[in-house]
């Protein structure tokens, strides 16, 4: 009954909480995964010399990276989050719907 | 330099802007009207206005003149404004939009159901708004100077006379439409002239730059490496790359536009889009910074890096062809002042209005003011006080400035947000001591850089770039307090989770309950 929801019975918050942890969970794994992935570019730099001497043609590799490979890997991974997050929304929706 | 091309296109875009303002005048002036015409607006033109309203002079101008100045380590700067849209999408978007917020104190409010907050987040706003208007009126002042030789505060002044003009008029509120044609202008403006530039350098031997290194080991093209000076770059890179993510949500004029979506789905499709625009823009900023290195290694003294985007053109190739380049990126950045400027002022003089003048104003003159007097003083007061601070700031750099605005901003509003939308026991008291103790040692950092107070060392690392500290403050404060005033949570924490989360398909099926 969808009702449980609107009146927030306690069998609706318990849904709710359900939804808001697995929104909760994906945003947090997207973010940490980000996290590694650029923040991680810094301390490759650091601890690994030969990157920044590395040339991609003319073109130094950190200046590659970070002036035009990363905006298409953001991209992906701002994708990657919107398709899981509205698959968490379409099954929260068909279970409660269900009921 | 044949001036006669930029003040052309300068005069165009303005005249442009104007025109577009009176006509939206006549169309729509109210927020439901904003709202209403948001249904028809796809994620692509939403995705356009959003990024016509945040590529800024600090993006037009700021970057280039910054990587130009000080290196590797400054092509964070775009990638961190850009990063910040994907954190904006995972922790806030869609949430944000199903709180039905129209402004960072109208959120505040709902979620915590306290005027005080309220007020507290209407002078966060304002100083944030203050901070990141000066550096579009710097940078006005600048390009026009570039172009044409007029003193800096004669372009300051012709936008802030634009900008509160259509302000004033009520023209730009509705217009996704204006923002959007503002985005596909300026990508023009600096794609173009770095397609010209970038076939010139293919065809004449492809030269890098080589950048004597200052102090010796310290190498320009190489990340992390302190060229120019800077000390403990690692924390430096760190800190800016923080208070980038974790501030674009907290800036006053990124909001507003979310509300334009029409539901918390579509904020998040939008918001994708926007991440692909800002990616597309902001390959080519840098690319001014280091062909700056090659054609302009030595710019004349006087001059500030923040011009050499639109010094570059004529450099490389002095004939009509340059000065035409030059004169595109001088109205692609006055676009890029008015469009932002615009966005940065509504939304100063919203808040001023509703939370700092009306009650006042009431008071005052016995309730008979009119409403739009208010939202008026608003916006000259809005504008005033930033176009008096760029003539009177010493130099900073464009893109510093708004930096500084990007730490203030994470420390108070991402935590405020976050929590907001994600925890449910964040109490009132919690949210005001987090904000309090945040603005506070955020504003102050900034203002100890501003004047100069601290010199050299650590120190002045720390208070130059202060997010990496004060963000994470800022969190445990509001955190801790929160958890210690447990009878301080707002009462109907329950109802605003289910809004702020509840997919619309479910809110739907709600409307036609089953039984």
């Amino acid at each position: 009954m969808t009702t449980d929801i609107d009146e927030q019975t306690r069998l609706g918050e318990l849904y709710m909480a359900a939804l808001v942890r697995a929104q909760w969970r994906l945003s947090v794994s997207v973010l940490a995964s980000a996290t590694v992935m650029i923040g991680g570019l810094p301390l490759l730099f650091l601890l690994v010399p030969a990157t920044l001497t590395l040339h991609i043609g003319p073109i130094p590799l950190p200046w590659l990276i970070l002036g035009v490979l990363v905006y298409p890997a953001v991209w992906l991974t701002g994708r990657y989050y919107v398709r899981q997050s509205e698959q968490i929304e379409r099954e929260f929706t068909e279970l409660v719907a269900r009921r | 330099m044949n001036t006669s091309l930029g003040i052309t296109a300068i005069t165009v875009v303005c005249l442009v802007t104007l025109a577009i303002g009176a006509f939206g005048f006549r169309l729509s002036r109210t927020t439901s009207d904003f709202y209403v015409a948001s249904r028809m607006v796809t994620p692509t033109w939403n995705a356009s206005a959003i990024g016509g309203e945040y590529i800024s002079a600090a993006s037009f101008l700021g970057v280039a003149g910054l990587v130009y100045s000080l290196g590797a380590d400054m092509l964070w700067l775009p990638v961190g404004y850009t990063v910040g849209y994907l954190v904006l999408l995972l922790l806030v978007a869609a949430p944000l939009r199903r709180s039905g917020a129209y402004t960072l104190p109208d959120f505040a409010e709902a979620r915590l159901e306290s005027v005080a907050i309220r007020r507290l987040c209407s002078v966060l706003v304002l100083g944030i708004g203050w901070l990141y208007l000066l550096p579009q009126f710097k940078g006005a002042g600048l390009a026009l100077h570039t172009v044409s030789g007029a003193p800096a505060w004669v372009g300051s002044l012709i936008v802030a006379v634009v900008v509160v003009t259509n302000v004033v008029a009520g023209g730009m509120r509705s217009i996704t439409l204006v923002q959007a044609v503002q985005y596909w202008i300026k990508v023009t403006a600096i794609s173009v002239p770095a397609f010209l530039l970038l076939s010139w350098w293919v065809r004449h031997g492809q030269p890098i730059p080589h950048v004597p290194a200052t102090p010796p080991g310290h190498e320009w093209a190489r990340p992390l490496s302190g060229f120019g000076g800077v000390e403990h770059p690692v924390y430096a890179t760190y800190s800016t790359l923080l208070a980038l993510c974790f501030g674009t949500m907290g800036l006053p004029h990124v909001l507003v536009r979310f509300y334009t979506n029409p539901d918390g789905g579509t904020a998040r499709r939008t918001t994708l889009v926007v991440l692909a625009l800002l990616g597309l823009f902001y390959v080519f900023p840098p690319l001014y910074g280091s062909f700056g290195r090659t054609y302009l290694p030595h710019l004349p003294t006087g001059t500030s890096p923040d011009s050499v985007t639109l010094l570059l053109p004529i450099a490389v190739t002095p004939g009509l062809v340059g000065q035409l380049m030059s004169a595109l990126l001088a109205g692609g950045a006055f676009a890029a002042f008015l469009s932002t400027a615009s966005g940065l002022t509504i939304s100063v003089a919203g808040v001023v209005d509703q939370d700092l003048i009306r009650g006042r104003l009431r008071r005052s003159t016995g309730g008979d003011a009119r409403a739009v007097n208010g939202f008026r003083i608003a916006t000259v007061a809005g504008v005033i006080v930033p176009f008096g601070l760029s003539l009177a700031a010493r130099d900073i750099g464009l893109a510093d400035t708004v930096g500084l605005a990007f730490a203030i901003a994470s420390s108070t509003f991402c935590p405020l947000l976050v929590l907001g939308i994600w925890w449910r026991r964040l109490s009132t008291a919690g949210a005001a001591t987090g904000l309090v103790v945040g603005g506070t040692l955020a504003t102050a950092a900034v203002l100890l850089t501003i004047f100069r107070q601290v010199h050299g060392g650590w120190a002045a690392a720390l208070l130059a770039q202060p997010a990496a500290w004060t963000l994470p403050i800022t969190f445990v404060v509001m955190a801790t307090v929160s958890l210690a005033t447990p009878k301080r949570i707002p009462r109907g924490t329950a109802r605003t989770m289910v809004r702020l989360h509840a997919p619309e398909a479910l809110s739907a099926a709600l409307g036609e309950p089953r039984h």
